[in-house]
């Protein structure tokens, strides 16, 4: 069996964008985002622009999942956080619980400053989550009645 | 994992693409990005070495239309045959929602698939599923080769719990979109059970 899915409700949705809009105004980021350990996108807020958030967010999630495999081999339980300084842009990933908090930055903003504020919002981020994920799927998600056809139409 | 936003109206899954080394993943990968709409699927990224064999990962997401007013995405990802490669492969099954064993049906590479079908089995384990649950298709791909096994010896040796068996040439697109439909319509299916 598959996990249980994740319903991530309107409310929670904006929630979780004014954290991160925040954030990215205290870090005076270009660019903050929040993916699952998966991979999944789970918002975005900034200079979005033609940033491909989508393979970010995978890639993002696959260099943390192989950081924390060589942190396990070596003993360690994980690496909670990750900088990836360019010449112009940077990235810093920060692990919250099942979360990555994953801040692009530019030499207006600085990797102590971005460290300092993905630090102060990632209780607040988790917080959220845990009322995301102790929802029942069950109640009334729109897939529960989903019929053959309604899947069919897909591939048609 | 299913990721269900009720805010951009947004439903993602992840379906992993699995197989011995060389077998023909990341070819149907390609296939499927080079015949669908721009507007459809994003970027085809490819962790690969020089010699272009996975190294990591390949990914690409794929929109295939709307359900009950959700848009519904794909990830797809395919993992790195080869077999010292497998610390990445756990990884990659890591919020895994469907599956497809991609065989490659050349009689020399039997021993390679089931190598294959009994690490997929023990590294989905590792990660807390069973391949008889979740979501899963068989491709034996490779069917225009002259060495190949009988595609029922194949299905014989290889399927595991009366899983969808579809015969493929990953290269000119045969079975492609029937193995990701296969896969897409169980993944969908599940999502009725919660």
């Amino acid at each position: 069996m598959a996990d249980t899915p994740i319903l991530l409700r309107e409310q929670q949705y904006h929630r979780i964008k004014a954290v991160l809009a925040r954030l990215r105004m205290d870090s005076s980021a270009k660019v903050v985002f929040l993916v699952d350990k998966d991979g999944q996108e789970i918002a975005a807020q900034g200079e979005v622009g033609n940033l491909d958030t989508t393979s970010l967010a995978s890639l993002a999630a696959g260099n943390v999942a192989a950081t924390g495999g060589m942190a396990q081999l070596i003993g360690e339980k994980e690496f909670p956080t990750l900088s990836h300084e360019g010449e112009k842009e940077s990235i810093h990933i920060s692990v919250v619980g099942r979360l990555l908090l994953v801040v692009v930055f530019d030499d207006r903003s600085s990797l102590g400053l971005v460290k300092l504020r993905s630090k102060q919002v990632s209780h607040q981020l988790a917080a959220i989550f845990e009322e995301i994920v102790a929802e029942d799927y069950d109640v009334d998600s729109p897939f529960a009645g989903i019929t053959d056809e309604d899947i069919d139409s897909l591939f048609s | 994992m299913t990721f269900i936003n009720y805010a951009s109206r947004e439903i993602n899954c992840k379906i992993v693409y699995y197989g011995p080394g060389l077998c023909g993943k990341t070819t149907n990968l390609q296939y499927i990005f080079d015949s669908t709409a721009p507007q459809a699927r994003g970027k085809l990224i490819s962790l690969a070495t020089e010699t272009d064999r996975t190294l990591f990962f390949d990914f690409m997401p794929l929109e295939l239309g709307t359900v009950r007013g959700f848009k519904t995405r794909f990830h797809l990802y395919t993992v790195p045959g080869q077999v010292f490669y497998d610390a990445s492969r756990k990884l990659i099954l890591k919020g895994v929602d469907g599956v497809v064993f991609v065989a490659d049906s050349q009689e020399e590479r039997m021993d390679a698939n089931i190598e294959s079908l009994y690490n997929l089995e023990e590294n989905l384990q590792s990660q807390g599923y069973d391949l008889m649950k979740i979501p899963y298709v068989l491709q034996l791909n490779k069917r225009d080769l002259e060495n190949i096994v009988p595609a029922e010896d194949l299905a014989a040796e290889l399927q595991r719990k009366g899983e969808p068996v579809i015969e493929a040439v990953a290269s000119t697109g045969q079975g492609v979109f029937d193995t990701l439909k296969a896969v897409a319509k169980q993944v969908l299916t599940e999502l009725r059970k919660g």
